[in-house]
């Protein structure tokens, strides 16, 4: 009895229906986002489909023991990494420089015209992608290999080759993302002081030495933040553009812990082996996204909430 | 102010544009190639002869696909799923958001609450459990399957939630003052003055259903029900003309799988290309709100 009064205290001239409106959403986290969470347990169990998640008996490590000795597994998590880490320098340097160009350019029309086309295929599935692209890079009749052809070059088969293929999907990502990724900059280039560059010009400063000394740096805590906010992508090869673009040809190169996982669970049936590889790959991702986050937070005051 | 270009100043200015040209130009081609195979005969196709217009020009492509049961099918699937998945997505963002743009002591446990909300942000179940509990649910091989698991994006509820904070104070104060209770304040002084923010929401969430087409793949068992991309996904990876109807033959003669699955692409594409110079405006500043948060 004796909290009573404090505790009322606390929620006096609350309104309660602040925390009904919150029960919608949380039911909906509760089971779609916490109960696969709970359901990760089976990977380190021998899932059985009459027992369910939590009667499957206990194996301790044997599925993480199956995994790592699966044939191709380092190699498997070679690619995830390679794949990724190429995508993230790149989809980081190119929006860079390309908002540091569309910046120089003086005339408004064109520059809009430019933006709104290079944003555009970030809003295209992977799915309409990929099939442009397997269409434009088939080795008989495809747009890019009759190029080459009035080139007099051999037709490539681009898609079924393994020194190809990974070229392809980070070409491909960067070319899908540049665009989108430079209104993040462009926004903070709207926030530079234009006396800055007017200073500058009465001084005879050449525009390199404006773009390196004026923009740069106004650029430079969002380039700092994008750049540790992006440390946290590090196993995202890119399950959409990967699973609709790779074959058995290139399996070596092209499989990834996403692809892999998919194969594992969904086509061979081992559900608790494919989610050992979920809980790893759940499990380092959450310490690399949570360690950008507490980075970016010490570094630029970043906040999520 | 004008200043006299340097010849050095003008050579820059001819590459720099010459470059931008080049990277705008690069990110419409493929799509425009992709339009003038849509509308060439299978022959030209064939022959590779298609560059960004189309070779003996014929609809036979389109008349093949709007005959085609199962592609309208997935169309109308794809329209009613964004419609209610859109809806629902919106209400239950407004209604999450809200509470937690509050301050602590006005809404006590916030933070833990906040914390409730965000920690799926970091870590995920993988996708054999998900599918487990989707399956659970009872809702797999139903239009539910395609929206609700994905019902609350955290990531726009944070985008929302810091559009709501910058909401002046003194509105909300004297509206409680007169007797306003939480939700009045919310849809008559919070959701109109959002609508900037709620518009950018809208689209990344149109878009999201439009494009998605993974969670139709492993939870729609029939490919009858499959939602327009999944059903693209597997006629691009299975290009099947078997289904073929003879009594189409004449069709069928001016078209192949490229110039058909060309046709069909356009068309799913079509949509998201219609609103796009719509929605440009509204994508710009949800970006900004997105990344300056805080």
């Amino acid at each position: 009895m004796s909290a009573q009064p404090k505790k009322k205290s606390r929620f006096a001239g609350v309104d309660k229906s602040l925390y009904l409106m919150l029960i919608p959403g949380a039911i909906i986290v509760a089971i779609y986002s916490y109960g696969p969470l709970f359901g990760l347990q089976i990977a380190f169990k021998r899932y059985d489909i009459v027992q369910g998640i939590w009667n499957s008996p206990w194996i301790g490590l044997t599925n993480f023991k199956y995994v790592m000795s699966y044939p191709g597994f380092w190699q498997i998590v070679f690619n995830t990494v390679y794949i990724a880490l190429l995508k993230m320098i790149f989809r980081y340097v190119v929006p860079i420089v390309v908002a540091l160009l569309l910046n120089e350019v003086l005339n408004l029309k064109f520059k809009r015209i430019v933006q709104t086309l290079i944003y555009l295929p970030h809003f295209i599935s992977w799915i309409v992608i990929c099939g442009v692209l397997i269409s434009i890079l088939d080795p008989t009749d495809g747009a890019v290999n009759e190029i080459l052809k009035v080139f007099g070059m051999e037709p490539v088969y681009f898609l079924g080759n393994k020194s190809t293929f990974r070229p392809v999907l980070v070409i491909s990502d960067v070319w899908k993302e540049f665009g989108y990724g430079t209104i993040i900059y462009m926004a903070a280039l709207t926030g530079i002081d234009p006396t800055l560059y007017e200073a500058a010009t009465i001084d005879r400063a050449n525009r390199f030495q404006k773009m390196w000394y004026i923009t740069l740096p106004g650029m430079a805590p969002v380039i700092v933040l994008t750049g540790i906010l992006g440390l946290g992508s590090l196993l995202s090869a890119g399950f959409d553009q990967i699973f609709n673009l790779y074959n058995p040809l290139v399996y070596d190169v092209a499989d990834v812990l996403d692809t892999l996982t998919y194969r594992m669970g969904l086509v061979n049936a081992q559900y608790d082996v494919s989610t050992a590889i979920s809980l790893m790959t759940s499990v380092i991702n959450a310490g690399l996204v949570g360690i950008s986050y507490f980075i970016a937070y010490k570094v630029a005051g970043y906040r999520i909430f | 102010m004008k200043i006299k270009q340097t010849p050095g100043d003008i050579v820059f200015n001819v590459i720099n544009y010459a470059i931008l040209t080049f990277l705008a130009l690069i990110c419409v081609i493929p799509f425009i190639h992709l339009i003038a195979l849509s509308f060439s005969s299978s022959a030209m196709a064939a022959a590779g002869r298609v560059g960004l217009w189309p070779q003996d020009f014929t609809l036979a492509s389109y008349q093949y696909a709007f005959q085609t049961p199962t592609f309208l099918r997935a169309f109308g699937i794809t329209i009613l799923r964004v419609v209610l998945g859109v809806s629902l997505n919106m209400v239950l963002l407004v209604l999450t958001a809200y509470p937690l743009s509050k301050r602590n002591k006005e809404m006590p446990g916030r933070t833990i609450i906040s914390w409730f909300f965000v920690i799926p942000m970091f870590i995920g179940g993988g996708l054999i459990p998900t599918y487990l509990v989707v399956n659970a649910t009872g809702i797999n091989n139903t239009i539910f399957a395609l929206i609700i698991p994905g019902a609350v994006s955290v990531y726009n509820v944070m985008i929302l939630l810091n559009f709501f904070r910058q909401t002046p104070k003194e509105l909300e104060e004297s509206a409680l003052m007169d007797g306003a209770s939480q939700f009045t304040c919310l849809v008559k002084i919070y959701v109109p003055l959002a609508i900037p923010c709620l518009a950018t929401l809208f689209i990344f969430c149109t878009v999201g259903h439009w494009n998605d087409w993974f969670s139709g793949m492993i939870y729609i068992n029939s490919s009858k029900n499959y939602p327009l991309m999944t059903y693209l996904q597997n006629l691009i990876q299975t290009p099947d003309f078997s289904l073929a109807d003879p009594s189409q033959a004449e069709l069928l003669a001016k078209i192949n799988s490229k110039t058909y699955q060309a046709a069909q692409i356009v068309i799913a594409t079509v949509p998201i290309l219609v609103v796009y110079p719509f929605m440009q405006k509204y994508f710009v500043t949800g970006m900004t709100l997105g990344a300056m948060k805080g």
